[in-house]
């Protein structure tokens, strides 16, 4: 019985540290994009709440929760209450399977860094995120307005097209690692990381990645010059905040699995010696690759809804099912001829594949569908 | 009362109010949603059996994929509301007598059967885990699958064959 | 997997990759060209037919069980792959006409046969379910081929729907019997019956399921109200396609099931079985004299015939006489498909877009005007009817006579009679295309003409040197899948 209590408490811990690093996370995460975004384009950003903008999170959420919420006469309340909710939750159980680093010893007990291993964890983070789109497509409908229930349409439409190319681009890590538990695909990668196998596949996921989450440039759902704000239009004060934060965090999210299935995860050098490191270089690793996002946004325009969706079918969904042939096919010339070489057909053909498809495609997606 | 039978007593009662609710609310946004919880709920009881890899397709396909698409076309063409079916005088009442009858008849198996029920196969180790979902799928079952991926890519056909606006000569 | 598996299901294989890769080739044909396609589909049926013949010895189980290659299902196969052949003779001419010249149209009839092939060698109530609906679904589409002409697109959503209803009761019933049995393996099916392990109620439930859902399929009463409105409504050779291929695949899949696996249900299902085919032989014909539409009367027909084969299926309990009642449905399968092909054919030749053309009136003066297409519609009324000589006589002889040894005598005199009333309406059109005076008009092309003469032709000389075949179809037994 003590065990389980020890047990208990430790998940209980673990899951708090996760819940609260994300929130807190997404607060700065706020911050961070607004400063990066500021500096690509010669501003300074917010640099008055602390010193150089560090509380304006803080001012921020004071803001937000002493704003006064708006239910519409006409909606559908018990919904348009529920939504931000629904759209929260998968946000933050999302990262449940993800380990963070190595095990550690601590008090005399060895605890893992992630809070279940799951032998289907590939298939739990598929099932959270297709369960996400509910929660933006009910507030949409609940709000009883035309700009939102069409934003909620373009974002299931968006998220279920874009979730194929997505759960493609898992096979290749599952594929090369043999296991459906990131803790396991993680530990694959311990002399290699996928990315160097998988470069067409980790694009590729990234891509669908950023439409899942509707990120710039795939940001339709809530496209001001078309919709107002989307599928949040109607929603203010700390419901509006919900909706803001679940952006955020599965902005995170995505990034930590990102990292997890093609960079290593927690490892790097001296992660065996030092499994404190472990979290520290996949902090790293995320915030890379939030940086990434930031750019991309202040790049790139947004893209015009059809285009979106032919990019989506007509050039990932094929490209991603060609990788996923041509990895099996060089797991297989493995198998075949015993000789661990035969991995790299698999980048060498994959980016020709790759080059060939967008070459031809180029046509079929900028014309869109007339 | 073990831990197990308190789980699946609230499990059940769930999966049966969530069908009810499916079947009496009037808005059919508010059915496809209790349908959802429904099929959550069914999922719950694939892990309670300790098949992890069916839990998590149910949700996936069917809380997430078919049910997104039907709440899709519910809302795309606005039919909410379902309109009131002139119902045969007869059909109330004989719909009634039917699920009393099943009722009684199903408390009747329970309360006199319930000791002639077969026990529950012993779960192996391993089981339903998805290596072992693979290995009978390609091995065991291979050829309804192949048969399977032919349906899918005909239905796809057929569907566009359908759809596709007429053409141009 | 072994390669063993493979081979023993090549045709299979054969016309389901080629179907698969003619789509894809569909694409860099040009869409005036659509006979290409048309020519390549009918070389994939000519191949697949290359690899069925030598089966036909053969005795094979493969995929655990799963498929079995005998007899029946080679001759079953040949028969498919046979009509797929003409049907597509049946089609080119007419969708060019109807300006439909989709080459889906041969894709989808390539799926639609893999799906019938797999129910000639399903020994297995999934394979027998999944087979279902591989063949179905392409029928739905076809059915509404014709989009959007209104009737065309009424038949694809009535057969759409009754299909998915019966396909949902064989499912219940697949249920039951693996819930009775603990399997859905044929053979293990029996073998549980024989330990006596098998809970009877439940298993004779299933099975009554089963016959359900298959009774939709090969449009039996009263589970026919599907039939004439699809039958009328679906593009011409569609109709002629799914009145064999259908009909001859849930045949294959009830004789399979209730004589390899069900034999000791006989008790409990076999006065249902008899009423069904007494009702269905009884309506089928008589509601047909009142039809003057051509196709209506055929669709009536077809719902007669299936009758008249439903009597094979009652005799399943009786041991060897229903085996040899299995070889005379075959038989009489074969004879029923030349048949209709060849009458289906002359419908397509006078019939008009839009759909006219179709009245039994438009067919006055066709003896004078058109003397050879008039012999050939002869020729096939006279078949239908089961008059000598020709195939539909020697059909419905070895037919009615097995089930006279099966010992169900009410039956044979109730398909005597109601073969005597089926006169009435078949020789009704022979007598207004040569006693009436009319203008009919004939478009056929020359595959329409290649097709009904060679039916016609085939329906009367094969009735002459029938030994041969009647000997194929007495080897094509059902093989147990041990």
């Amino acid at each position: 019985m003590i065990m389980d209590w020890a047990l208990l408490t430790e998940w209980t811990i673990k899951s708090l540290v996760l819940i609260f690093g994300l929130i807190g996370g997404f607060a700065y995460l706020t911050l961070f994009e607004r400063k990066v975004l500021a500096r690509f384009q010669v501003r300074i950003g917010p640099n008055r709440a602390g010193p150089h903008g560090i509380l304006q999170p803080i001012a921020d959420a004071i803001k937000l929760i002493f704003k006064e919420e708006l239910i519409p006469a006409k909606a559908d309340k018990i919904i348009f209450i529920v939504a931000p909710i629904i759209t929260v939750i998968p946000a933050l159980i999302i990262l449940a399977v993800v380990p963070f680093g190595p095990d550690i010893r601590l008090f005399g007990r060895t605890i893992t860094l992630y809070i279940s291993d799951l032998n289907v964890a590939v298939l739990y983070i598929m099932s959270v995120t297709s369960i996400s789109v509910y929660g933006i497509v009910l507030a949409g409908w609940s709000s009883n307005n035309k700009y939102a229930t069409l934003g909620g349409i373009r974002s299931t439409a968006q998220m279920i097209s874009y979730e194929l190319a997505l759960g493609l681009g898992f096979v290749g890590p599952i594929l090369l690692s043999g296991s459906l538990s990131l803790v396991g695909i993680v530990d694959a990668q311990k002399n290699v990381w996928f990315f160097l196998y998988q470069p067409v596949g980790a694009f590729i996921f990234w891509v669908a990645n950023l439409a899942e989450v509707n990120r710039a440039p795939f940001d339709m759902p809530e496209a001001e010059q078309e919709l107002t704000a989307g599928y949040h239009t109607e929603y203010s004060g700390m419901k509006f905040a919900l909706f803001f934060m679940a952006e955020y965090i599965k902005m995170i999210a995505v990034s930590a699995i990102a990292v997890t299935l093609f960079f290593g995860g927690y490892r790097g050098p001296l992660v065996d010696q030092f499994p404190v490191l472990g979290p520290l270089y996949f902090l790293i690793k995320v915030v890379a690759f939030l940086y990434l996002m930031v750019w991309v946004r202040a790049t790139l325009p947004r893209i015009r809804y059809d285009r979106l969706m032919a990019f989506g079918w007509k050039l990932l969904f094929p490209i991603s099912l060609g990788n996923v042939l041509l990895t099996a096919v060089g797991i297989g010339l493995v198998g075949i001829t015993g000789n661990n070489l035969w991995l790299w057909f698999i980048p060498v053909s994959t980016i020709l594949f790759f080059l060939l498809v967008s070459h031809f495609a180029q046509g079929a997606v900028a014309g869109g569908n007339k | 009362m073990s831990i197990d039978i308190i789980l699946f007593l609230g499990l059940a009662v769930v999966a049966i109010l969530s069908a009810a609710g499916m079947l009496f609310s009037r808005n059919a946004i508010y059915s496809a949603l209790f349908l959802i919880i429904n099929f959550s709920a069914i999922a719950v009881y694939y892990l309670i059996l300790g098949a992890p890899f069916i839990a998590l397709t149910q949700i996936t396909v069917y809380a997430g994929a078919i049910m997104v698409l039907f709440i899709f076309v519910i809302m795309l063409l606005g039919a909410e509301q379902t309109g009131r079916t002139p119902a045969s005088w007869w059909m109330r009442p004989l719909g009634m007598g039917l699920g009393a009858l099943l009722i009684l008849e199903s408390l009747y198996l329970i309360f006199t059967h319930l000791h002639s029920f077969p026990q529950p196969i012993e779960i192996i180790d391993g089981f339903g885990n998805p290596g072992q979902v693979g290995e009978i799928l390609f091995d065991k079952y291979v050829l309804p699958f192949e048969i399977i991926s032919l349906l899918l890519l005909v239905a796809m056909i057929g569907a566009i064959v359908l759809t596709k606006k007429k053409m141009k000569r | 997997m072994k390669w063993d598996d493979l081979f023993a299901i090549l045709p299979l294989v054969v016309i389901s990759t080629w179907a698969v890769v003619l789509v894809l080739v569909d694409i860099v044909i040009p869409r005036d060209r659509k006979g290409i396609t048309a020519a390549l589909a009918a070389l994939g049926l000519i191949f697949a037919l290359y690899f069925t013949l030598p089966q036909y010895n053969r005795h094979l189980v493969a995929f655990n069980g799963m498929v079995i290659v005998d007899g029946f299902s080679a001759f079953l196969n040949t028969l498919f792959l046979a009509s797929g052949l003409l049907a597509i003779a049946l089609a080119y001419g007419f969708l060019k006409r109807n300006n439909i010249d989709r080459s889906e149209y041969y894709t989808l009839m390539l799926f639609s046969i893999s799906g019938m092939m797999l129910m000639g060698i399903a020994a297995d109530l999934i394979i027998i379910f999944l087979a279902l609906e591989l063949l179905s679904i392409p029928l739905y589409v076809l059915a509404g081929f014709a989009r959007p002409r209104l009737d065309s697109e009424e038949a694809a959503l009535k057969y759409f729907i009754l299909g998915a209803f019966s396909g949902g009761f064989v499912v219940y019933g697949v249920a039951l019997v693996y819930g009775a049995t603990g399997s859905t393996a044929i053979v293990e099916i029996i073998q549980a019956v024989v330990a006596g392990k098998a809970a009877m109620v439940l298993l004779t439930i299933g099975a009554a399921l089963i016959m359900v859902g298959f009774g939709f399929k090969v449009a039996a009463v009263p589970f026919h109200m599907w039939t004439p409105d699809v039958y009328q409504g679906s593009p011409s050779p569609v109709t002629s396609f799914m009145a064999v291929g259908a009909k001859a695949a849930g045949f294959a899949a009830l004789l399979r099931i209730f004589v390899s696996a069900f034999p000791y249900l006989s008790v409990s299902l076999v006065p249902i079985l008899w009423l069904i085919s007494a009702l269905t032989m009884i309506l089928g014909n008589i509601v047909a004299i009142a039809q003057n539409n051509i196709k209506r009367m055929l669709a009536y027909s077809s719902i007669a015939h299936a009758g008249y084969i439903l009597m094979a299926v009652v005799t399943f309990g009786k041991g060897s006489a229903a085996i040899d009642a299995v070889s005379a449905a075959l038989f009489y399968l074969l004879a029923y498909a030349l048949t209709n092909f060849g009458a289906w054919s002359v419908v397509i030749a006078l019939e008009k877009s839009e759909g006219r053309g179709l009245l039994l009136q438009d067919y006055a003066g066709l003896g004078k005007k058109y003397p050879a297409w008039a012999a050939a519609m002869t020729v096939f009324m006279l078949s239908f009817t089961g008059v000598p000589p020709t195939l539909g006589f020697l059909g419905k002889f070895y037919l009615f006579r097995s089930v006279l040894e099966g010992g169900f005598i009410g039956l044979a005199i109730i398909a005597v009679l109601t073969s005597l009333v089926s006169a009435y309406y078949y020789l009704r059109v022979v007598v207004i295309m040569y006693m009436q005076d009319g203008e009919p008009v004939v478009e056929g092309d020359i595959w329409l003409k290649v097709a009904a003469g060679a039916t016609a032709v085939l329906v009367v000389v094969l009735s002459l040197f029938a030994t041969p075949l009647l000997q194929w179809a007495a080897q094509a037994t059902l093989q147990s899948g041990l």
